[in-house]
């Protein structure tokens, strides 16, 4: 919402500055966007004349003049005018200023090898009218003025509010007046009494259909005939220029002028043009009509029109029609001032996609009982400027607009706000916002001014009280510390556990978008169903993601194109398996690309693989918590993995829901995006898939128990068929006597010479310690036999010997 | 007697020559072998006079331990001189790299998360969540934003279905709603999380990170309002001095609402809070509208409170100085380790926000 200064003080009586007008706008809560000085701006622009106009040497169309500016100075501009010439009074701009249509800010430069100091303006680039073929011409009267400001200086500084939805009032100028001297700043002007003489009636028939879904329940109106339509007057262009509107004709522009003054949205038909009368109703569809934007509509049903008997002149509060439209040889106008039903705005308007600054207003909320003062105006304003004679005001209704009440319990204030202000201070602030009041008691009956339709209610008043009289006015209290549980919860505490756990493992976090490209991301679908944004920001962010790692390779990829080789990049947040709120799993996704050592002096250089996946992925869940013992590792994962180079985890043989993944990344994805790395690897871990933990810390740490006893280990190599896993023999081990075999420990596994080719060797190493006793010779030579007996049995194995 | 101090002397005189492991244990065998020369010199004891018995064996045993100490003290010398040498040549380079190690970062926005959910944990709030897909009704109905109205248009919302019933979060406060229905109040709670709107310029992202909060009580006002978000501002600051403005505004679900500024100036090109004469906004809030209460069965001539959101990205950006919202989320390799935080920063009220 933007207005000047100076507008505001036609409805605001004040002795206050600039400064603080602005500053009490926003204690009140009107927002402001910015507070231009559009007077200095104008400043730069000044009266000159050519006193010598030669060709530019190395161009036809360009002009070299040699300038006055006043106060006895010259200056060279290059100008490509055909009308500069020597003599010509004109306007000129210099380096700093900023041309008003295009907002570029002049600086000395060379054209064409000639160092221009400036301009010369066109009246286009002034925003005067659409002339952009020459600059300037201005008369011999302007001879005084060489050097002067072109501009009146009067302009007045222009404020831009950012009003909220709630208050549609203050897209009014005279709103905002009410707002701020209710805060104090001065007091409110009266209205002037209209001196409108209305010896004739309103002839032109005007029915409001009585149908359901009627999105119009006033419709005002009155004829001025005998008009003469002209470009504004220099003060109302001067307004409606400084709001960053073009002038069009004075009818226009005082239509537009009463609906930012009083926050009236009002239309002017050329009554000639209307065919018999108006009808307001409900549009049929497939009725077209072509818009003052100069777009032809296809109306729907229900949408309301205001027509004459040959179709839809416009669509009511929101856009005129051309066919009806003001020109500046229309003689008669009808002027209209009605009331539209803010849904039914809104709704026309979002089929249609139209935004205007009616409809902007209509649909926040017009004031029903401002018909009569906004016709008044305009009436008022077109007679003087344009002349002619106004007919009575004819004003259909179809229902008598109410008065709202609500009844206010002084004590509310402060059990909302905390801090207590006097009954008389309460009654003087919504007074002065337009309240009518009763006093009753304790209570105060209250009736809405009709410009405020976000009031309904009590709270709603504690609001204009509080605002009105300054938040400052509210109490810092020093906030207490009682808890009504603990911050974080089981799941929490491993979320923050598990992110932390990751990174200290040499992973950057990353926070990539919840949304992703379809092309990616149905390379780690799986079995999900993909989950479309009906309104994507773009076609390569279309859906939701299914799994953490399409974001995380795009990405990967950009660091490695970047030249990084040896990366590692982990996500924990949400993936999504179903379009209804909580279809989402929280999961953690790390990818690792490159090397693991790379150009060492003292390692070899090898790929990332396999098991340093494994190993991050295992390491974090034992850090959170759970035993390496129990974990269960299936060689089973999803199809992006590396078939043969892939697991998952389990937390126990009862779960069936793998809490992690691990392995490779499959060469065909790696192929298909061009990642160029020597290796990918990459993990996942469900953290909705962990089971609570049964004990808390505290108390799995209540007991310690161990053996002192002497330990003994011995190694042993079994020649075994390939396809037996190396867990097999460990579970085979372990299980021979649980309380004896402390641990096991494959360290080596061999293929190849001297092993049958269907078969490989395994070589472990096994600590047994009892915890009651020394075991002697005998007790270790048993163990022993028991192991190589059992796992020879149990899987088909050979000692080697 | 002379015998003896002859041999003493000559091999006193042979040891302090340059001599090797070698000979001094050929030494030794010389003398105390066997046959050796001191060992002989003892097996004359017995022929010796029963008055000189005692002195020579004195005299013998004086210089028996001399020769003795003497070759040891000569061995250890030797060998020190030996392992010295051994350690000389062993030595390296220290200056080569140490073998390779690998620093992980947090995300400034995980960071920021924390240390919130931390300064809010000081004074009670427990953390909530909420889903990322919401339904219409908890994003925006429920909150006192029906259907048509205009301050719809506030959000530009990305939606999942025609019909429009299914969206992702254009802010935290449907966990408000959510918390609400499900318990009974007093609520203490913040929820940060994920939030999304479907506009994207240098200062606009399609997604976001906020922090709701929400405390209702019996008689929560105003300045309870003001008073925790005063102590959260300066204590996420590291401030001691803080410049705070409430502002009147308008959120739907809030009434009164308020806008949050916090004074601030430049310096040598950084943002400086708390001081100066500038004011920069950073939240939104107000006191819960009785109609929010209705929706979520509670009373609201019972229980009142404040709710409030703040956009974690943009205090995150202003308290480590990070220009550009949409970095966050481009996962450049060079700005997460500029911008990213040690794993083992935690941050906690007992060791300080941050370092």
């Amino acid at each position: 919402m933007k207005f000047t200064i100076d507008w505001l003080k036609q409805h605001l009586d004040t002795d206050l500055n600039d400064k603080e007008i602005i500053n009490n706008l926003t204690n009140v809560g009107l927002e402001v966007e910015s507070f231009e000085n559009a007077s200095s701006e104008l400043d730069d622009f000044v009266v000159a004349k050519i006193i010598n106009a030669q060709q530019h040497p190395n161009a036809d169309r360009l002009r070299v003049c040699d300038v006055d500016i006043g106060k006895n100075e010259t200056v060279k501009v290059v100008c490509g005018a055909p009308n500069a010439k020597k003599g010509l009074f004109t306007v000129y701009a210099g380096p700093g200023a900023i041309i008003p249509k295009n907002q570029m800010k002049l600086s000395i430069s060379k054209i064409r090898g000639v160092t221009s100091y400036g301009m010369l303006c066109s009246e286009a680039e002034l925003k005067l009218s659409d002339e952009s073929e020459g600059i300037t011409e201005l008369s011999e009267k302007y001879k005084e003025k060489i050097g002067k400001k072109y501009f009146d200086t009067k302009t007045s500084k222009v404020v831009d509010l950012s009003i909220t939805p709630n208050r549609p009032d203050c897209l009014g100028v005279r709103g905002i007046a009410r707002d701020l001297a209710a805060a104090g700043v001065g007091s409110l002007k009266k209205i002037k009494d209209s001196k409108l003489n209305q010896n004739f009636d309103q002839d032109l028939k005007v029915t409001i259909k009585k149908e359901k879904k009627q999105g119009c329940t006033i419709f005002g109106s009155c004829l001025i005939k005998g008009v003469s339509n002209k470009e504004s007057p220099q003060w109302l262009k001067d307004k409606i220029v400084s709001l960053g509107q073009k002038p069009i004709s004075a009818i226009v522009d005082i239509t537009n002028y009463v609906m930012i003054d009083l926050n009236r949205p009002l239309h002017a038909y050329d009554a000639d043009k209307v065919s018999k009368e108006i009808i307001v109703r409900n549009s049929k569809k497939g009725e077209t009509f072509e818009a003052l934007d100069n777009k032809k509509y296809c109306l729907d049903d229900d949408m309301c029109v205001i027509s004459d008997q040959s179709g839809v002149l416009g669509l009511g509060g929101i856009i005129g029609g051309t066919r009806s439209g003001t020109e500046l040889e229309t003689k008669n106008i009808l002027l209209e001032s009605a009331y539209f039903l803010p849904r039914s705005i809104r709704k026309t308007s979002k089929l249609l996609n139209i935004d205007t600054d009616a409809k902007f207003r209509f649909e926040r909320g017009i004031d029903p009982k401002s018909i009569e003062a906004g016709l008044i105006k305009a009436a008022d304003l077109i007679k003087e400027v344009c002349g002619g004679e106004v007919s009575k005001f004819d004003i259909q209704r179809l229902e008598e607009e109410k008065t709202n009440k609500v009844k206010f319990k002084i004590s509310l204030f402060e059990k909302i706000t905390g801090f207590k202000i006097e009954k008389k201070e309460i009654i003087k602030i919504i007074s002065n916002l337009g309240f009518k009041i009763n006093e009753n008691n304790k209570n105060l009956d209250l009736e809405i001014p009709s410009w405020r339709p976000d009031i309904t209610q009590p709270i709603d008043i504690v609001e204009e009280i509080v605002r009105i009289k300054g938040y400052e006015h509210i109490q810092t209290l020093i906030p207490e510390k009682s808890r009504l549980k603990p911050t974080l919860n089981r799941q929490q505490k491993l979320f923050h556990f598990l992110q932390r756990s990751v990174a200290s493992k040499g992973f950057f976090e990353t926070v990539t978008w919840s949304f992703t490209d379809s092309k990616i991301n149905n390379l780690f679908r799986e079995n999900y169903n993909e989950i479309k944004i009906v309104n994507p920001i773009s076609s390569d962010l279309n859906v939701l993601r299914n799994s953490i790692f399409p974001n995380l390779i795009f990405y990967l990829k950009k660091n490695i194109d970047r030249g990084f080789k040896d990366l590692s990049f982990f996500e924990i947040g949400p993936v999504f398996s179903g379009t209804k709120p909580g279809e989402q799993l929280t999961v953690i996704g790390a990818l690792q690309a490159g090397k693991y050592f790379r150009l060492n002096w003292q390692e070899t250089e090898r790929n990332v693989d396999v098991f340093d996946a494994k190993r991050d992925t295992v390491q974090t869940i034992v850090e959170a918590g759970f035993s390496k013992n129990k974990l269960i590792i299936k060689d089973q994962a999803p199809s992006y993995y590396h078939p043969g180079k892939s697991g998952s985890v389990f937390l126990s043989t009862e779960e069936d829901k793998p809490i992690a993944f691990f392995g490779e990344i499959h060469p065909n994805i790696v192929k298909k995006l061009d990642i160029k790395t020597d290796a990918l690897i990459g993990f996942e871990i469900y953290l909705d898939y962990f089971k609570e933990t049964k004990k808390k810390l505290k108390d799995q740490k209540s007991q310690f128990e161990y053996s002192d006893y002497q330990k003994s280990e011995r190694d042993f190599a079994f020649v075994i068929d390939k396809k037996i896993k190396a867990q097999d023999l460990i579970d085979i081990i372990v299980s021979i006597d649980k309380d004896l075999i402390k641990n096991v420990k494959v360290f080596d596994v061999f293929e190849g010479e001297n092993i049958p080719k269907d078969k490989k060797s395994i070589a472990l190493n096994v600590t047994v310690q009892s915890s009651k006793k020394t075991l002697n010779e005998k007790d270790l030579e048993k163990i022993n036999n028991l192991i190589i007996s059992t796992v020879e049995r149990k899987s088909g194995a050979k000692i080697r010997s | 007697m002379s015998d003896i101090k002859k041999i003493k002397d000559e091999y006193i005189n042979k040891l302090d020559k340059d001599q090797n492991i070698e000979t001094l244990n050929q030494i030794k065998t010389e003398l105390f072998g066997k046959n050796g020369i001191v060992s002989n010199e003892f097996k004359k004891l017995g022929s010796v006079s029963q008055e000189e018995r005692k002195k020579f064996a004195s005299d013998l045993n004086f210089i028996k331990e001399e020769l003795q100490n003497k070759i040891s003290s000569k061995i250890e010398e030797i060998e020190t001189k030996e392992i010295n040498l051994k350690l000389e040549n062993e030595k390296v380079d220290v200056t080569l790299p140490e073998r390779d190690f690998k620093q992980g970062k947090i995300h400034p926005v995980s960071q920021v998360i924390d240390e919130i959910s931390s300064i809010f944990s000081e004074i009670g709030f427990s953390v909530e969540e909420g889903p990322d897909v919401e339904n219409e009704y908890n994003n925006f109905t429920a909150l006192n934003t029906p259907d048509n109205h205009p301050a719809r248009d506030m959000h530009d919302t990305f939606y999942l279905d025609e019909k429009k019933e299914l969206l992702l979060r254009t802010h935290t406060s449907p966990v408000q709603v959510r918390t609400m229905l499900k318990g009974k109040p007093p609520f203490k709670i913040i929820a940060p999380g994920r939030t999304y709107r479907s506009d994207s310029d240098q200062t606009h992202a399609p997604m976001f990170h906020q922090v709701e909060g929400l405390h209702i009580d019996k008689d929560i006002n105003m300045g309870h309002l003001k008073g925790c978000l005063n102590y959260f501002i300066k204590e996420f600051f590291e401030v001691d001095k803080l410049k705070m403005r409430f502002r009147p505004s308008h959120f739907p679900f809030t009434e009164p609402s308020a806008e949050v500024d916090i004074g601030y100036e430049i310096k040598d090109g950084k943002i400086i809070i708390g001081e100066g004469d500038k004011w920069l906004e950073i939240l939104g809030c107000g006191m819960v509208h009785p109609n929010v209460l209705k929706n979520v069965n509670v009373d609201p001539s019972k229980f009142q409170g404040y709710a409030f959101g703040i956009g974690i990205d943009r205090l995150g950006m202003l308290k480590y100085g990070i220009n550009d919202l949409r970095a966050f989320f481009e996962t450049d390799y060079r700005w997460l380790s500029h911008f990213g935080f040690d794993p083992l920063d935690v941050p906690s009220s007992y060791r300080g926000l941050s370092r």
